[in-house]
Parts: C-alpha cells; sequence; structure tokens
C-alpha cells in the first residue's frame, strides 16, 4: 500500500519556502566562510518539495520506522540538506551556526551518526543511489505491517559519471524497486566545467529508460512540475523512477546564476548582501499568495 | 587435533542459514560467486532474504550498507581479493564511517587460491581492512572457529571483515572452546617461544612445534583469529613468558597480524620477534601445496624462524632496567 503526499501544498507555498531556505542557506554558508554554494541552491526546490509536501517524516521522532527516506548523494551540498531540517525542525539555529566547525553535528559531508533527519553519510560521489536502494529493498512492503515507506535519492549530474551509479541502476531496474526515487539535480556543472564538455551523461532519459527505469524529464524549478513528477512515481508499481530535474547551479541570485565559480565559493559580506536584496525583491506579497490557494 | 579436513567455507554457508533460522533480519549479499563462498545455501533457504548483486561489488557494498541503515544484518559475500581491493572506499566511506552493521566475509584469502594465480590472490587484505578505524578483523582457523567468528559478528554491533582461505581445513581444538571477538587463543603450550599465527598458517605453527620438540623445544601456538582488536594483554603476557615471538599468516609481511604484533610489542615489550609471511610480492599460478612451499610457509620455514628467534633471545643484552 502506498501513501499519498504527505502534504498538499500549493506550488506558490512551495516557492516561498525555498526562497526562504535560499536566505538559510547563504547566511549559513557565509557565517562558515565555506560551502557548495551554487551545488546547494540549485537543488533546494527539489528538497523542498520533499521535505514540505511529498515525504512522510517526523522530526519530533526522527527514527520513525515507517518514515520515508532521503539520501542526498551530492553530500557536497550538504548545506541545502541542513537548512531543510533546520525548517523541518531537526535541527536548531544554533546548530546551523557551528555548520563545519570542530564537534558541529553539520559535518561538511552529511554524516548519519551526527545528524538527526541524516539518513546516509555521503559526499563520495557515486555512492547514494546503491545505499538508497538498499534501503527500498529493506523497506519493500512495509515495515512492521505499516505501509511501504518511499526512498528518494538526490544525485548530482556530474556524479553520474561514477561508475557505481550504473551498477546499481541496473540493479534497482533488474529488480523492478518501484519505492525508489532517483532525482538528478541537472545543473549541467560540474568543478571543472560543464558535464558535456568533460563527459557528457545525456541522453540521461534514454540511457535510464534502457536500464529499465521510468524517467520524467522535468524543470527543476517548476513546483508544479516537480510535484507531478513525484506523484507519477509514487504511482509507479513495476519500476522505479528518475526523475531528470532540469536546474540552475546558484539558483536565485543572478551573479551565481551557472557561474562555475561559484560550484563550492562562499560569499563575502558584500556579495551576501546583494544576494540576500534580489531573493527578497523575489517576495511574493502575502495577499497574492494567500489568494492562490 | 581431527585429522578430518572441513570446509570453512560450506561452515559458512551453514551457519548463514542457522542465523537465518534465528533472525528476519539477516539478509544476504553476493555478486555471482555464491557457488563459490557457499551462500547458496542461504539463498535456497531464504530466497527473499538473499540478493544476488551480479558482478558489482561497489553497488554491493553500498546496498548492503543502505539495508543496515534501515535496520537488516547484511551479510555481504565475494573473493578477499575483490569484495576489499575494489571496493575499499565503499567499505570506507558507506559502510565503516555511519557505523553500519555489515559483515563481509571474504573467501579464497591468500596464495592457496592455487591455480587462477596472482590476480585472485589476495595478499593485502587484512592490511587494507585493518587499516579503516573500526573495523573488527578476523581469521579463522578451522571450520568451527569460521562458525563461532560469523555468529560473533552478527550479534556484534558495527562492521566486520571475515576472511576465509578455499583450503579445507582440520579441527583446531578437541572440545568446543569459547570465542570472543578480541581475545586470541592458545592451542599448545610452550615456553621457549611463542608463535601467533591465524587460518591456514595455524595448522603449519602446530607442525612447526613437532618439528622444534625433536630439538627440546617447547613452542606455544596462539590462534589470534581477531587481528583486530589484536589482544594485547595476551601479546605481552606471551612474550613475557617465552621471550621471543614468530608470527605466521598467509598474507604480504605489510600490514598483516605480524605488523599488528609487532605495533603492541615495539610500544609495550620489545623482544625478538621473526615474521613468516609473503615477502612483499603477488602470488602466481600453482597447486596449493606448491605454492606454500615456494613462498616458505611451511612448517619449517616457521620452525627455522623459531630457532632464529630463540637464538636473538639467548644473544640479546639485556634492556635498561631488566
Amino acid at each position: 500500500m502506498t501513501r499519498g503526499p504527505a502534504h498538499e501544498v500549493a506550488p506558490q507555498e512551495l516557492a516561498e519556502i525555498a526562497r526562504g531556505l535560499r536566505v538559510l542557506l547563504l547566511r549559513t554558508i557565509h557565517h562558515a566562510r565555506s560551502g557548495h554554494t551554487g551545488s546547494a541552491m540549485s537543488c533546494i526546490d527539489i528538497l523542498t518539495c520533499l521535505y514540505f509536501r511529498e515525504m512522510h517524516h517526523t522530526p519530533y521522532n526522527a527514527e520513525w520506522p515507517q518514515r520515508d527516506r532521503m539520501v542526498l548523494s551530492k553530500g557536497h551540498a550538504s548545506a541545502a540538506l541542513y537548512v531543510a531540517l533546520h525548517q523541518a525542525g531537526y535541527v536548531t539555529r544554533a546548530e546551523l551556526r557551528q555548520m563545519r566547525q570542530l564537534e558541529s553535528i553539520l559535518q561538511g559531508n552529511p554524516d548519519s551518526r551526527r545528524c538527526p533527519g541524516v539518513e546516509a553519510s555521503t559526499g563520495s560521489l557515486g555512492q547514494g543511489l546503491s545505499i538508497g536502494h538498499g534501503m527500498a529493498l529493506a523497506l519493500r512492503g512495509g515495515v512492521d505491517g505499516g505501509e511501504e515507506p518511499r526512498v528518494y535519492v538526490v544525485l548530482g549530474d556530474g556524479e553520474l559519471q561514477e561508475g557505481q551509479i550504473w551498477e546499481a541502476a541496473m540493479s534497482a531496474g533488474h529488480r523492478g524497486t518501484a519505492n525508489l526515487c532517483a532525482i538528478i539535480d541537472a545543473n549541467g556543472l560540474q568543478l571543472d566545467g560543464a558535464v558535456r564538455d568533460i563527459k557528457n551523461v545525456e541522453p540521461l532519459a534514454a540511457k535510464l529508460e534502457a536500464f529499465g527505469w521510468r524517467a520524467l524529464d522535468v524543470s527543476g524549478h517548476d513546483f508544479a512540475a516537480l510535484c507531478g513528477a513525484l506523484d507519477a512515481a509514487r504511482g509507479e508499481r513495476e519500476r522505479p523512477t528518475a526523475i531528470i530535474a532540469r536546474t540552475v547551479m546558484g539558483k536565485g541570485v543572478s551573479f551565481m546564476e551557472n557561474a562555475i565559480g561559484w560550484h563550492s565559493r562562499a560569499p563575502d559580506a558584500h556579495q551576501l548582501a546583494e544576494a540576500l536584496a534580489e531573493l527578497d525583491k523575489a517576495k511574493q506579497p502575502a495577499g497574492e499568495r494567500a489568494g492562490t490557494r | 587435533m581431527s585429522e578430518r579436513l572441513l570446509s570453512t567455507r560450506e561452515e559458512y554457508g551453514q551457519t548463514l542459514v542457522r542465523l537465518g533460522e534465528r533472525s528476519r533480519d539477516i539478509v544476504v549479499l553476493d555478486s555471482d560467486l555464491s557457488s563459490s563462498t557457499f551462500t547458496h545455501l542461504f539463498a535456497e533457504r531464504f530466497p527473499d532474504r538473499f540478493f544476488n548483486m551480479g558482478i558489482s561489488e561497489q553497488d554491493m557494498i553500498g546496498t548492503a550498507a543502505g539495508m543496515a541503515l534501515a535496520g537488516k544484518i547484511p551479510f555481504v559475500s565475494s573473493f578477499a581479493i575483490f569484495v576489499t581491493g575494489r571496493c575499499w572506499e565503499q567499505i570506507r566511506n558507506a559502510v565503516a564511517l555511519p557505523g553500519c552493521n555489515v559483515n563481509i566475509v571474504a573467501t579464497h584469502g591468500g596464495v592457496t587460491v592455487g591455480k587462477d594465480g596472482a590476480m585472485h590472490q589476495a595478499l593485502e587484505d587484512i592490511a587494507v581492512m585493518r587499516a579503516i578505524p573500526t573495523m573488527t578483523v578476523l581469521v579463522p582457523g578451522d571450520a568451527v572457529e569460521t562458525r563461532q567468528a560469523v555468529e560473533a559478528a552478527a550479534w556484534y554491533d558495527g562492521p566486520t571483515y571475515i576472511r576465509l582461505t578455499r583450503e579445507n581445513l582440520p579441527l583446531l581444538y578437541k572440545d568446543p572452546v569459547p570465542f570472543r571477538i578480541g581475545v586470541g587463543r592458545t592451542v599448545l603450550d610452550g615456553d621457549d617461544v611463542t608463535i601467533f599465527a591465524i587460518g591456514l598458517m595455524l595448522h603449519k605453527a602446530l607442525e612447526a612445534a613437532e618439528l622444534l620438540a625433536r630439538d627440546a623445544i617447547s613452542t606455544r601456538v596462539v590462534d589470534m583469529a581477531t587481528v583486530k582488536p589484536i589482544d594485547e594483554h595476551l601479546v605481552v603476557r606471551c612474550v613475557g613468558e617465552t621471550g621471543c615471538v614468530v608470527t605466521a599468516e598467509e598474507h604480504n609481511v605489510i600490514g598483516g597480524l605480524g605488523d599488528a604484533v609487532g605495533e603492541v610489542m615495539l610500544r609495550r615489550c620489545p623482544a625478538p620477534m621473526e615474521r613468516v609471511a609473503v615477502r612483499d610480492t603477488f602470488g602466481r599460478s600453482g597447486h596449493p601445496a606448491d605454492l606454500l612451499r615456494y613462498f616458505e610457509l611451511t612448517p619449517e620455514a616457521i620452525a627455522d624462524a623459531s630457532r632464529r628467534a630463540i637464538a636473538r633471545k639467548a644473544a640479546r643484552a639485556p634492556l635498561e632496567g631488566e
């Protein structure tokens, strides 16, 4: 038996949550003086859909066995996960301010032993899909007679150059692990340049379909499209689903967008102020938001 | 000592079945070697809890880590060379770092893999697994000890690596002796020299003791089935009581049992020590018995090493304060 989305949230509402997360993300990375700003910004909208609409999870009881799981395979975007976990109630504001410091629960890459809500230790690229698939297999059919949890794995497009990803894709396709959903944050950039120039991973949909997956190609910043893809994935009974989310690295701040230099750089005080001003302008009037619900 | 030879691999497979009967959380993964690692026994009994991941060791380790994070107790098997070599980083980062309860049971450790040759003969696996923080490394010396080690690993909370050989082995103990992770066991008592050995080399050490007895040398043979965490107290006690040490292992001389014992002695009880191991070289094709002779992993080699250690002990000037 499969559950519906945890919360019915309108796309405009999700957009506002994501805007708030971007503000918090930039402040957090600025405070830590290090972090992967661009990579984190590109997957904020995906994580917003997962944590505030799609996933059944209980921050007050992080170990609830029937919870849905999210594995951030592109672990270097940890700051995006941490602000989402803060917004959801797993992590305090004080803990966010300790990110990347000695003794912090928020390590440079997510550490499942230290931080509640972090399901797997990731950051060595290419490993998250196997881990998520292992979880999905263990949870298949439900836990203790409850409903079947779903497992989401958020991947970068650059990390699809790792061979283990395709071993895992072949495994999940072969086994028809339908409670597994991979979401590819396809921002087209990796540390040394454009993915298509360094080692092209396309055509992704055709590759994944050939591996036995259902593949959906959507805009990764269109909340209605993302939610529609997640609905379709939930309805799938025979195959795992891959959502190829077309994203923009650094999304939300014009001078960071598609700028490879922002892959792993922290904003200084001046850049932070400029970015926050831009995000503030993007704020939707409260009345308008209420009207669209 | 019974001379009947028993397969440690088959015992592993049978133990998995018994564990599977006791707990529904036991799951087993293999990478297309189940007929050789004997996980096929579990597969036949519990097909829903057996996952043949195909020839994809890295994916197998990651999948096992995910299963452990979801509450299962996975056993993962392949040949020692592949599961430790190809997936070292997966084992470190996906299994050990998050503290996953994944048990890696590798068969075909050492040169006695035989005719398949160097490519398949793991001589570095103990070293690379030992180097990973929190990893427990077990090398059983017979079928009964294999069963005990596998059971101990299942209920131990944390990652374990168990190395088995391809060769069948006689039983080490006449009567059942309790097994505990981290505790070495004396197989044969003696006063002149201690031989710490693991796996197949324990049996060579016992033969060496017989050779040495002809020269009226009293040899202690200790089963160091837990290479990590090494039984420090036992090492210190044996050095104190016998004054010199030999280690014997079917592994490269770098990073294995010899280094594990030597590190303790260097820190706590310096004394003459000789090592019987593969001398920093690769294996080769051949009959297992011929290979053991070629690489000087024989009772004669252990006996010679023991005589050297004893001679050094006799020649040694007392340390300051002794």
